[in-house]
């Protein structure tokens, strides 16, 4: 089977997609007790008696986590339920040292919100209905190292007790690239929460996958037909939303060539788990966890109910911010730039849209600024790597290079190598000028300049002369050559009317 | 002096004045426990050379005035199933044989901030479930009344060693008897107190919305001197109430004219040993003397307490034990020995793990620990939770209602606490349907997460201590324990010893 089947321009089908999406939230400490969340530290350093299930041992709520949680599910437009619930999800695996999750079954904290994603170039835009949020512990992690033929497996119980939170959308999104394309959108929303930071390489964020083919049948007698439903496979395993799309791609064509030889629909047969493979390319079938069919939920009985009241909600509400659909619009309103400029520019975050709403207020002018931030900072911090707050030129120091462009001083691909200097010396934009001989030409140099031009050149004096104002174009590589700190605007309109004053 | 013959009260007393030295009395019932403990098998773990440390520490900073604990130099026996960081902590199962907890309970943490001397841990049924204490992996214990007989359960260890003066006071835990049960065997006093009254952080969990740790001593008033230790709000367990603590010693002292105590008329039918019911009949009048009132009240759910009981518990048990299984600590199986006890359906083991956990979990549970297990597992599964789990969680809810109605008639209710004096080892162990059944008149306090007491109020005539029980509403602890301390200064029950040939 081919790596990557390709998709055709219009299936013979809808693929039918519902994710469910697992954000390690941002605290300090886990759900249930004290220990630190921070990733990386060395195995079973960061465990107390609570998240290693000892005997004896109870749970606390961390109250944070769970407002962290309400800031989310109300900016997924979730409503926040007044009572809700923890329970026990039972289920015997090594890296759940318990022998149950502490989850929520029948009253999660919040549901029946949405999350829109619109495309920026058009391609589809999508309003996905969130069944459900609700709070959850991490298990921890299990490492099988099968060198040898030992078979031998590590448990690290550092992430045991993280607290996660579980997003389930309907099965509302009609392709990869919508999938992938909703998953940037809902990152980005909970990263300008302050929610998680999704790192998925972390293991921040995790996404399953739920897909489908509906297959329009044609009736009898060209009458309209019925749609069938292939099985409902789950995918797992996916460590990149590039890998999501991937792996959807993959298995809807699989699912197509499945349904063509089989002709089995939803119900027939199990759901069914698939991992993905990604240096394959391919999903491969799972083995079903033995007791995953029933887990037995009860009432948490270690933990009392949580009440949210109105009041808890508006401050939850008042601490959100703006979201990046909010603020797109309000980017693109305020600054006169293109709704794909916003979306550029709001996609890197908040702290980015900070810096350039400053960059753009010392400029006087959004879209300038927004090539700018386009076109060299952010290029520049793509391969350097880092954030904004990392980065080594001010907004203050673009400005003032912009500044001088917008003044005549040079023109902009001149700016760009005072920027490229700015970055790489560190010295001020001045002091740049200054060593480059970068010195704004004088109008009186200016005017000797063109007027050597104009008597090296008699040939293109008289084709300007004689209406060809394009012959201009000549005299500026020339003027460049002599000085390069001309600005090549100035000596093409210098050289003009120096031609058109000529008897 | 004689420590053995003194109250906890009158000890701690003791020691503050000088009278007696800490190291004096623990060595007084250290002996006493050396003695004793090959015939009764109260205690588990002995740790003399730790207790005697502890009091010689006491005693060095009494001589050098610095403040002591409230109850200092008084020795205290602990359940086994509560965790301490210096001892083993083994729930009486094969599965924790030797596990040393990492941390104290909130009520260890507590009695060794006021400086009482833990000499032990207690025998009791395996992770507390049983009535007779014959479920402990590490042997029966025998009621000190006579050896033949059940101390009964699950604090059956702490019941014997405080009525056989091996120590002054224990502390026991109560899911749905196991302090009142056997103190009433064993003819002591034990209080339930309300559920979340004492934290729980700490007391390896058998039923969770059930569970309550309480004293066990020989008076309504030392067990009055306990709770001012261990009862308080704990920011490390959810369900622990933040009310404040009443000082319970001084209030023991009002008299209980015109005190309301309900009789339940139900709690007199079918299964109540006739000696056992003249007893409380006698503790009624008696009630009655000292200036209270009885009244016909009605809790016409109880009869359904054993069932809801048997539902609710094991199905929290089944969830609470389930990180028994071998993987990060406690019993586990030696791999690949072949013998497939338990395998499943199709007579192999689905991976080498699966096997693990079964044969650790077969190997390390017994089998009454087993049968609530697959009780519990069975009644949360998918299709039986709604008839079973979710029904429980029903008349559990109606149980407590009649509770709160009786209690807008009455202050308190008394009754047996068991429908039986101490019964002979072996009698009920091959019929686990009877042995629940001793439980009947105890499940409803903590179905209903109430307060209760029970204290000695007579002995057959065979020498056998019959309990009287009290019961209250939420944190009545102060009225529980002015009733039995009223009734034990008007009586001498409680003051009686059992003669032990050792």
């Amino acid at each position: 089977m081919s790596k990557q089947p390709a998709t055709a321009a219009s299936e013979p089908y809808i693929t039918v997609i519902g994710l469910e999406v697992h954000v390690q939230l941002q605290t300090q400490t886990k759900l249930f007790c004290g220990c630190s969340t921070k990733f990386g530290s060395p195995p079973n350093t960061q465990v107390c008696p609570t998240c290693l299930g000892l005997p004896g041992s109870l749970p606390v709520m961390n109250r944070h986590a769970f407002d962290l949680a309400v800031r989310a599910a109300l900016a997924l437009n979730c409503k926040i339920a007044p009572f809700t619930k923890w329970d026990r999800k039972n289920y015997f695996y090594p890296d759940l040292p318990k022998g149950y999750q502490i989850s929520q079954y029948d009253l999660p904290f919040s549901s029946d919100g949405h999350l829109e994603v619109v495309d920026p170039k058009g391609a589809f835009s999508r309003k996905v209905d969130i069944i459900r949020v609700h709070l959850e512990e991490d298990a921890g992690k299990s490492m099988h190292d099968e060198a040898a033929g030992t078979a031998d497996t590590r448990i690290d119980l550092n992430r045991a007790g993280t607290p996660l939170c579980e997003i389930v959308s309907q099965p509302d999104l009609r392709s990869p690239q919508e999938a992938r394309g909703w998953l940037n959108e809902l990152k980005l929303l909970l990263v300008y929460l302050g929610v998680s930071d999704c790192n998925m390489q972390e293991g921040s964020l995790r996404v399953d996958a739920n897909v489908n083919l509906h297959i329009p049948l044609p009736g009898e007698g060209g009458a309209d037909g019925r749609i069938a439903k292939t099985p409902i496979v789950e995918i797992k395993n996916m460590n990149s939303f590039r890998s999501v799309e991937r792996a959807l791609i993959y298995e809807a064509a699989r699912q197509w060539e499945e349904w063509q030889a089989t002709k089995i629909e939803m119900g027939k047969m199990p759901k069914q788990t698939r991992g993905w493979d990604d240096p394959a390319g391919i999903t491969r079938p799972q083995r079903q966890k033995e007791e995953s069919s029933d887990y037995r939920y009860f009432p948490e009985p270690d933990l009392v109910p949580v009440t949210v009241s109105d009041a808890e909600i508006a401050t939850a509400r008042a601490a959100m911010g703006d979201p990046p659909t909010v603020l797109r619009a309000a980017l693109a309103e305020k600054w006169k730039i293109s709704a794909y400029d916003a979306d550029v520019l709001v996609n890197q975050g908040r702290d980015l849209v900070a810096w350039y709403e400053d960059l753009a207020t010392r400029v006087g002018e959004g879209k300038v600024a927004s090539n700018w931030m386009q076109q060299d900072v952010l290029r520049t911090l793509n391969e350097r790597g880092g954030t904004i707050a990392e980065f080594p030129v001010t907004s203050e120091q673009v400005a003032d290079i912009i500044g001088r462009v917008q003044k005549g001083d040079f023109d902009t691909s001149r700016g760009r190598e005072i920027f490229a200097e700015v970055l790489g010396s560190g010295k001020s934009v001045a002091d740049v000028v200054a060593t480059m001989g970068i010195a704004a030409v004088s109008d009186d140099d200016l005017v000797a300049l063109c007027q050597e031009l104009l008597a090296a050149n008699p040939k293109i004096v008289a084709d300007v002369k004689g209406g060809k104002e394009q012959a201009a174009a000549g005299l500026i590589g020339q003027a460049k050559k002599k000085n390069p700190n001309a600005n090549p605007g100035k000596v093409r309109q210098m050289c003009l009317d120096l031609i058109k004053a000529l008897p | 002096m004689q420590p053995l013959e003194l109250s906890a009260v009158d000890l701690v007393t003791a020691i503050r004045r000088g009278e007696a030295s800490a190291v004096q009395v623990a060595e007084a019932f250290l002996g006493r426990i050396e003695k004793a403990n090959g015939s009764i098998n109260a205690f588990l773990h002995i740790d003399r050379e730790a207790a005697l440390a502890r009091a010689a520490d006491i005693d060095a900073r009494r001589k050098a005035g610095k403040p002591l604990g409230a109850l200092a130099g008084l020795p205290v026996a602990v359940k086994d199933a509560l965790c301490t960081s210096d001892q083993p902590t083994t729930c009486a199962s094969k599965m924790l044989a030797g596990f040393r907890p990492p941390y104290d309970a909130h009520v260890v943490a507590k009695l060794r901030q006021a400086d009482a001397v833990l000499v032990g841990k207690t025998n009791m049924d395996e992770f507390a479930m049983g009535g007779s204490n014959e479920n402990s992996a590490f042997g029966a214990v025998h009621n000190p009344w006579d050896l033949t007989r059940a101390p009964g359960g699950s604090s059956g260890g702490s019941a014997a060693c405080v009525a056989a003066d091996m120590a002054p006071a224990a502390i026991g835990s109560d899911t749905g008897g196991s302090i009142r049960q056997p103190a009433g065997l064993c003819g002591i006093t034990g209080l339930k107190p309300t559920y979340g009254r004492v934290s729980r952080r700490g007391l390896v969990a058998f039923a969770s919305s059930l569970d309550q740790i309480g004293p066990m001593t020989r008076s309504a008033a030392d067990c009055a001197l306990l709770m001012e230790t261990i009862a308080g709000h704990d920011p490390g367990d959810a369900t622990c109430l933040t009310d404040e603590v009443p000082r319970y010693t001084e209030m023991l002292e009002k008299p209980l004219t015109g005190l309301r105590i309900g009789r339940v008329a139900e709690h007199f039918g079918p299964g109540l040993d006739p000696e056992v019911a003249h007893g409380v009949e006698e503790a009624f009048a008696a009630f009655k003397a000292a200036g209270a009132t009885i009244h016909d009240v009605e809790l016409p759910h109880a009869k359904y307490g054993i069932a809801t009981y048997y539902l609710v518990a094991p199905c929290e048990a089944s969830s609470n034990l389930a990180r028994y299984d071998g993987a990060h600590y406690g019993h586990r199986a030696e791999p690949g020995r072949g013998h497939r006890t338990s395998a499943g359906p199709t007579g192999e083991f689905e991976s080498p793990l699966v096997e693990m956990y079964c044969r650790s979990r077969a190997e390390g549970f017994g089998p009454e620990v087993k049968r609530r297990i697959m009780l519990g597992t069975y009644a949360l599964s998918a299709g039986y939770y709604d008839a079973f789990y979710a029904k429980a969680l029903r008349v559990r809810r109606l149980i407590r209602q009649d509770y709160l109605d009786a209690f807008a008639q009455v202050d308190l209710i008394g009754g047996p606490v068991s429908p039986t004096p101490a019964f002979p080892l072996g009698e009920k162990t091959s019929d686990p349907l009877a042995m629940y059944l001793v439980d009947m008149y105890t499940v409803g306090t903590n179905l209903a997460g109430i307060g209760g007491i029970s204290f000695p109020c007579g002995f057959t005539k065979g020498g056998l201590p019959i309990g009287f029980q009290l019961q209250g509403p939420a944190l009545s602890e102060p009225l529980l324990l002015r009733a039995a301390d009223r009734y034990q200064k008007l009586t001498d029950w409680h003051t009686r010893r059992p003669k032990l040939a050792t």
